[in-house]
């Protein structure tokens, strides 16, 4: 290692984990020793990207479940209803089990502040849950179905917010892979949501009445796929964050889950096995897809280059 | 930001505290002022920080790379003396590789490719938190647990904090970090405590060269002016101030500094921005999303069948 700001130039044109050969199309930029120039998010795996998936999820089913609700399709609400709420309350649990102190959970709610996603997040979450589990609770028990119909209702207000609250949550900090496509982030989050929600639906809804769901799940996917490639077209440099390493791989995998999803739901109202088929692998790419724009956010923090070249290629920010 | 919105979340405000919603006849505005260009990298700021701010220890390695064996700002690390050592040509000041010594076969002659370059140089900064006008550290927590005092300086209240994390990759300059000791966000205060009885900041008292300078921010941005331009007419162009300008990314830094290169030499981010100046689009992208899930679901179910 030397000991120059300008020699940490050569050490890092590449990454260090890799060997060089991806050194290319890397201008040399100076920086500290290759130190990080931001702090690496300190959430972690897999409370986070479990919470993003979950969240989303439940969002997408509580609004399959009134739908269903509305069109007198009970098995697809059971399952919207059951979705959203196992969903929401398991997101809740992966937030406050990232906590550094799980004990205060409750200060979430301490204020109100709409500058913090998180805050406002939580005020979404929070009454969220509660909703979508009495109505869950209701349905279990048979009882009660004018007001649940009512608290599903409420439920169904604040679910969109939670399918793209997240995109907000990750946009909304110095991280460039999360920060530069804060204007594709939500509509990748959103398609990810209802192809997680679809999925879940194509599966454990009989075929004769899973029909909207294996919709929800083919546009989800074809969502992802499409608006997922948009994204990184227009990330500029933070794209080789998506496209290589670990984020890359996993990424890729989701684009091939996407892919096969649809396919597999095209079946799947004449095949059991099929239906199963679009439900896992629709499950797994919208899992997938939040966990490698999670790491490829991970990775643009860690390198220094994410955070210098595009800074001294823009000009000076002046009001 | 048009004016219209009263900057709140980006651009020039001069006066953060009141509209943090304190009086008007709060204190004045207090900053730092570190002048790089007297740092004779003692440490003694890191030191007296620790010791009033009863931080703990945090790793006594070896980072083999430089006489920074601290590394970084951190949850325990308040100060940190960055250390950088250069080739430069003298007559010029124009930098040169330094050919250090590393692993295997000697490099063939580095007098030869340093040309005149004949002058090692060592840049010492004592780096520290910004306490942005424009603070992303605190507008997106969470809890109200980072505040602004004041005195204009962010500060988290530790019994608020719930741990959250979201502050660590909000700030821009990697400054705020989760201590692993009481799982709860933590930065420097600039002595809070100490500035309530009209005391100096640790650092500042303990720095022997006056390189940390505190005090009314209005005034250290004009004596900051005139050292540049003291500099300057000494032959050191390469002087620049960093973080003074109302103008930039975060409304302007209560803690900035002179520098002698690049900010990025010095492991700062060239050109900062507060990520919560793109929020108002962010939200409007995210309800856009929201509208299109909801009425896209919506259509699913107009297809008819089961």
């Amino acid at each position: 290692m030397s000991a120059d700001g300008n020699r940490a130039e050569s050490a890092n044109t590449g990454r260090r984990d890799e060997p060089s050969g991806n050194d290319s199309g890397r201008e040399p930029f100076r920086s500290y020793y290759g130190n990080p120039v931001i702090k690496e998010p300190t959430w972690k795996v897999p409370d986070v990207p479990a919470y993003l998936y979950l969240g989303g999820m439940s969002g997408a089913s509580a609004i399959m479940g009134v739908l269903a609700d509305a069109s007198g399709n009970g098995k697809l609400r059971r399952v919207g209803r059951l979705c959203a709420a196992v969903g929401s309350t398991a997101s809740v649990a992966a937030l406050i089990h990232d906590l550094g102190r799980p004990a205060r959970f409750l200060n979430m709610l301490r204020v109100f502040k709409p500058t913090s996603p998180l805050s406002v997040g939580s005020w979404i979450l929070a009454p969220f849950s509660g909703l979508t589990g009495a109505v869950a609770v209701a349905e279990i028990g048979g009882i009660a179905q004018l007001p649940a119909r009512l608290a599903a209702g409420g439920s169904a207000v604040l679910a969109p917010g939670m399918t793209t609250y997240t995109a907000v949550l990750l946009a909304d900090t110095a991280v460039p892979g999360w920060h530069e496509v804060y204007r594709e982030l939500p509509f990748v989050f959103a398609s990810s949501a209802m192809l997680g929600a679809g999925a879940l639906g194509t599966a454990l809804v009989p075929r004769s009445q899973a029909a909207p769901a294996r919709r929800m799940a083919v546009i989800g996917a074809a969502g992802e796929l499409v608006l997922g490639r948009l994204m990184e077209r227009r990330a500029g440099r933070i794209a080789e964050a998506y496209r290589t390493g670990r984020p890359g791989k996993v990424l890729r995998a989701a684009r091939a889950l996407s892919a096969v999803c649809p396919g597999a739901a095209l079946f799947a109202g004449r095949s059991r096995v099929a239906a199963w088929m679009a439900g896992l692998s629709g499950t797994a790419a919208s899992v997938a897809t939040r966990y490698g724009v999670f790491e490829a956010g991970r990775e643009t923090a860690r390198d220094p280059y994410y955070t210098v070249v595009p800074q001294r290629e823009r000009e000076p920010v002046r009001q | 930001m048009s004016p219209d919105t009263g900057n709140r979340l980006s651009g020039p405000l001069p006066d953060p505290s009141q509209e943090a919603g304190y009086p008007p006849e709060h204190p004045q505005r207090s900053g730092f002022f570190t002048d790089t260009s007297v740092c004779i990298g003692c440490k003694a700021c890191e030191v007296a920080c620790k010791e009033w701010n009863l931080l703990p220890e945090d790793g006594l390695n070896l980072t083999g790379m430089s006489y920074d064996n601290t590394g970084d700002l951190g949850a325990d690390t308040w100060r940190h003396v960055a250390f950088v050592e250069q080739r430069i040509d003298p007559s010029t000041r124009s930098r040169v590789d330094i050919g250090m010594p590393g692993m295997g076969a000697p490099e063939p002659a580095p007098q030869q490719e340093a040309g005149d370059a004949t002058e090692v140089r060592w840049l010492m900064s004592s780096d520290v938190c910004k306490h942005c006008t424009h603070a992303a550290c605190l507008d997106v927590c969470p809890t109200g647990a980072l505040f602004r005092s004041e005195h204009g300086t962010v500060v988290v209240q530790d019994d608020v904090c719930n741990g959250c994390g979201y502050c660590v990759p909000a700030c821009p300059y990697g400054v705020i970090d989760m201590r692993p000791d009481t799982g709860g966000a933590s930065k420097c205060t600039l002595c809070q405590d100490r500035l309530g009885e009209g005391m100096t900041p640790a650092c500042a008292k303990a720095c022997p060269t006056e390189s940390i300078q505190y005090g009314p921010l209005d005034e250290l941005r004009e004596r900051a002016e005139q050292r540049v331009e003291q500099l300057h007419e000494q032959g050191v162009t390469e002087a620049r101030l960093y973080g003074h300008d109302p103008r930039d990314g975060v409304g302007g830094d209560g803690a900035f500094f002179l520098l002698l290169d690049d900010p990025e030499v010095y492991g700062l981010p060239p050109d900062p921005v507060v990520t919560t100046r793109d929020l108002p689009a962010m939200a409007k992208y995210a309800a856009a999303a929201a509208g299109a899930v909801a009425a896209t679901i919506a259509g699913c179910f107009l297809g008819g069948g089961r």
